[in-house]
């Protein structure tokens, strides 16, 4: 059965026809060509599919797209500036060599958004507990852990993601 | 003109005898006073990709048109296909094509041991049908309704059980592997290991296990394909484009310029994905026959049936030693279950061979085919499981003989290759370890923790904390060899790109070469472009054995180099002076010593209009000694005696790997190693039912990889000595040295804490208080 639902992501409404199972995963990456958001497990079990709905942190894989009409939905592609201003959290990530695949950067970066978001100055244990959902296989966990670390230096507990602060300043 | 030269090339811890093309002279060794990029840390050239999510990896390509393709499974560990009923996935809307062994051409897969669609299906997961349609869940959804009939067959997936005369066959040739005189198994023999045995004074016998260890880079395999006229474009998840293009091309009949495969970013792969799979043969298949792109990735459960793994190990092992600590005799017997394609055995004896001097020794490594899917190399295949038993009986031998772990690793160095009493390249092994126990605090600890031993009375039932440190011993190649060849071409506005057809995994291959570029080209990195994983650019080897710095390194300086001659060539013409008297600074040409005689870059191109400067480079030959990496790691542990839970505390590693060209991501690399060993030491391996034969954690709940709250301490730091007896830039590989002695540094730190040896790993729980039950006993 296909829905149509408007989605809003990044700041932008998108309206769109889709069968009522459909992931928010699967209409993020197929339906709106938003591939930055990866997909990995397809089960809820290792983080790669984070993104934000209503500033928490969700598997995109275990929401579904239909249940998400009257959410603000952020993926990594609405962190940075349109001029390619890096969010502080991705330029931390960036310095302190926090990936090697990148593949579960994506889940990691929003992951690390959500928790600085909850907690600006996060303890050692609250960086573990936050990021404990995201599985990293090539183990680059020390520079996660320095990323988040300096992203908190830095105040990005404060600083929206780019399309978040252009919903807010123009709503 | 070209010559022809024949060298030596290690990979994957064999090592075979190679033709290289040599034109022109390769440069000299690189002085570290003409470095200003390398040797730096630097962030890596593609991490903006990276962290913005537009890094376009093969599951993110979406070509017009493009169809999603799911492949339907065998469920069984051996089975014959009697009836395949494919009418109900055909009625459903949106389903465009069904491949099966009735409609698909006959393709050989595995050598000649199997085809693409086969009936004999001889593991769990063996594919039997492929569908494309219009979207994801509607191919899901078709592959389901495929209804198969089969006659189930006996199976064996216990290796021990597969070598016995009477065992089930997994092929008709037998189930263990055959060495070229056509005897069962590989043996190595040097000295008289009866006599080595007779000199000892002490003996340590034991029989260590490892498990399967998945691999599970996030990024599954797959691959999205299209066709244009004859021409096949392939996305592949892979470590090896070229490979993927020789098979592919092969398998379809077409000429290697007809297939072009294009990998820019891999989501991970660790050895896995070395070659081509089916997946891809049957993705092409698929978008032939509808004449539609196909996009045809694993699934999580697949990518654990199908898509190889490290194989497990049984090591009997036998070590005898003099009362001062030397070492007289070896002996092992290997068996490694390899899956019902594996076509060799990994090296699990290599450590043996070469870290020590043994003067006697006797290894007999048996590959076995057993009724699951196939292994495939995982990063230093062999050497981390034979380091396990190695290193494990070194601390039990020392242990007899009241020596300290390290005392004894010293008093058996290897100065030179003990196999072959050939000369290293260069080994800085002896100092990795100063420097190791000195920043672990070894020897202090080792006091410490026997004091309170004592204090506490050995054996005591308590509940507090077990603690142990423990260490291990790495050696590995890394030195990579030809054939790695490469372009630099400097364009009509001073921008330069570097084209290569090697891989960067994450491993941070494009900035070192960026890295290097630069510095050749005496420019700086913001004008470099390194253009990789394509298989129209120059050939680069597989992206794996470590040897990618060594190998595509060298090449591209060469590259450079040359491209900055040419530059600097026709710079003379307009600078009236000659080429040698000429340099680049700060992006000008300047003539030496006369810093106002200079021209800029831009006006010398713009002199010759659209003309692109090519540099070509290449690799050239190894030298005759052996090349080899080197490192020490050491481990803290803590054991909790009630629940049997091992906490890796603190991990040091020191490393000799030559020249390091990036500090960051050599770190990155030594930290993930270590964190990868640390899962095979304590949480990971497959689960199969020995009552169905099938896979019980085929998915990433039940197979536990280490998370960030399992992190350890990691200290790391290296010898950095530029080794240019095996290459021109002094460096060699970091990928797999750094895991190859975590599982054994830690295994050998949880029995120093329980005072008792788990010989199995990982190390669960369940082990730990079985060990701790029997010590008690």
């Amino acid at each position: 059965m296909a829905e149509e639902i408007q989605l809003r992501v990044n700041g932008q409404a998108h309206n769109v026809t889709l069968p009522a199972t459909r992931t928010l995963l699967d209409a993020l990456r197929g339906d709106l060509g938003l591939t930055g958001t990866k997909k990995v497990c397809d089960q809820g079990q290792c983080g790669a599919c984070t993104v934000l709905r209503d500033g928490m942190a969700v598997y995109s894989c275990l929401t579904l797209a239909i249940e998400c009409g009257d959410s603000e939905i952020t993926t990594i592609e609405g962190l940075a500036a349109p001029d390619g201003t890096l969010h502080p959290i991705q330029q931390a990530f960036l310095d302190c060599d926090g990936l090697q695949c990148g593949f579960c950067t994506p889940g990691q970066v929003l992951a690390a958004k959500a928790l600085l978001d909850r907690r600006p100055q996060p303890t050692a244990a609250d960086i573990t507990r936050g990021m404990a959902g995201n599985l990293c296989r090539c183990g680059a966990y020390p520079g996660i852990i320095r990323a988040v670390e300096q992203a908190a230096q830095r105040g990005a507990g404060t600083s929206p993601a780019h399309s978040q602060a252009g919903a807010s300043g123009g709503g | 003109m070209v010559r022809v030269v024949r060298t030596k090339v290690e990979i994957e811890g064999r090592t075979h005898e190679e033709v290289v093309v040599v034109e022109g002279e390769e440069p000299a060794a690189w002085a570290a006073g003409e470095l200003h990029h390398v040797g730096q840390a630097t962030v890596r050239v593609d991490g903006v990709e990276r962290v913005t999510g537009s890094a376009r990896y093969t599951s993110d390509m979406q070509l017009p048109g493009m169809l999603y393709a799911a492949v339907a499974r065998c469920p069984h560990p051996h089975a014959r296909l009697r009836s395949l009923d494919t009418r109900a996935a055909e009625a459903l809307p949106g389903v465009r094509a069904i491949l099966t062994h009735e409609n698909a051409p006959p393709i050989p897969w595995h050598g000649k041991a199997s085809r693409v669609f086969d009936t004999e299906l001889r593991h769990e997961g063996d594919e039997i049908a492929a569908v494309a349609a219009d979207d994801p869940e509607t191919a899901e959804r078709a592959a389901r309704l495929i209804r198969a009939e089969y006659e189930v067959l006996p199976y064996v997936i216990d290796a021990e059980v597969a070598m016995r005369p009477d065992a089930v066959q997994v092929h008709p040739d037998g189930n263990v592997l055959k060495d070229e005189d056509g005897n069962e198994g590989e043996t190595y023999t040097r000295g008289d290991v009866a006599k080595g045995f007779g000199a000892a004074d002490v003996v340590f016998e034991g029989r260590f296990s490892t498990a399967a260890q998945m691999h599970n880079a996030l990024e599954t395999h797959g691959s999205v394909v299209a066709w244009d006229g004859p021409t096949l474009t392939i996305y592949d998840s892979t470590q090896a484009i070229f490979n993927v293009r020789n098979r592919l091309a092969q398998s379809l009949g077409l000429p290697l310029t007809d297939v072009r495969v294009i990998k820019n970013y891999v989501g991970g792969a660790f050895g896995a994905k070395l070659g081509a799979y089916k997946q891809t043969l049957i993705a092409a298949l698929l978008a032939r026959s509808t004449g539609r792109p196909i996009h045809l990735m694993l699934d999580r459960r697949a990518e654990n049936l199908v898509a190889g793994h490290r194989a497990p190990s049984i090591q009997h092992i036998k070590v005898g030693a003099r009362k001062d600590g030397t070492l007289t005799a070896l002996e092992m017997r290997i068996i490694c279950p390899i899956g019902a394609f594996g076509m060799w055995a990994p090296s699990v004896g290599g450590p043996a061979k070469e870290m020590y001097t043994i003067p006697n020794m006797h290894i007999q490594t048996f590959g076995v085919r057993v009724h699951t899917g196939s292994h495939s190399a995982f990063r230093a295949p062999g050497y981390v499981e034979g380091a396990v038993a190695l290193e494990g009986a070194l601390d039990e031998i020392a242990a007899q003989l009241g020596l300290d772990p390290l005392a004894i690793r010293l008093k058996n160095y290897a100065a030179k290759d003990p196999g072959s009493d050939q000369a290293f390249t260069a080994k800085h092994l002896d100092e990795c370890y100063r420097r190791g126990a000195e920043r672990f605090g070894w020897a202090g600890l080792r006091k410490d923790l026997t004091a309170a031993r004592k204090a506490s009375g050995a054996g005591s039932a308590g509940t507090a904390l077990l603690r142990g440190i423990g260490m291990a011993s790495q050696n590995w190649g890394g030195g990579g060899g030809p054939t790695a060849q490469a372009l630099c071409r400097i364009n009509s506005d001073g921008s330069v790109d570097v084209q290569c057809g090697s891989q960067d995994l994450g491993t941070g291959t494009r900035t070192v070469l960026a890295q290097i570029a630069a510095d050749a080209l005496h420019l700086g990195m913001d004008r470099v472009r390194v253009l990789l994983g394509d298989t129209d650019k120059p050939y680069a080897p597989l992206s794996g054995g470590s040897m990618t710095v060594a190998s595509v390194g060298p090449a591209v300086r060469m590259a450079a180099d040359e491209a900055r001659k040419q530059l600097l060539e026709i710079a003379s013409a307009f600078m009236d002076t000659a080429p040698d008297r000429l340099e680049i600074r700060d992006g000008r040409i300047v003539r030496q010593g006369q810093a106002d005689r200079s021209m800029s870059i831009a006006d010398v191109l713009k002199e010759i209009g659209d003309y692109q400067i090519i540099g070509k480079g290449f690799r050239g030959p190894n030298p005759p000694e052996i090349i080899r990496t080197w490192g020490a790691q050491f481990a803290e542990v803590t054991v909790d005696p009630v629940t049997g839970h091992v906490q890796v505390v603190r991990m040091t590693g020191v490393y000799d790997t030559g020249r390091v060209i990036n500090p960051l991501t050599y770190t990155s690399q030594i930290h993930g190693g270590i964190v990868q060993g640390m899962g095979l030491a304590v949480t990971e391996g497959r689960t199969l039912d020995p009552t169905s034969g099938k896979s019980l954690n085929a998915n990433l709940e039940e197979y536990k990889l280490p998370t960030i709250a399992d992190l350890p301490q990691i200290d790391v730091t290296w010898i950095g000595e530029p080794d240019f007896q095996a290459n021109h830039l002094g460096a060699k590989g970091i990928g797999e040295p750094p895991i190859i002695p975590t599982p054994a540094a830690i295994a050998n730190a949880v029995a120093d804490a329980l005072g008792v040896r788990v010989f199995d790993l990982p190390i669960t729980p369940e082990r730990v208080l079985t060990a701790l039950a029997g010590g008690m006993a």
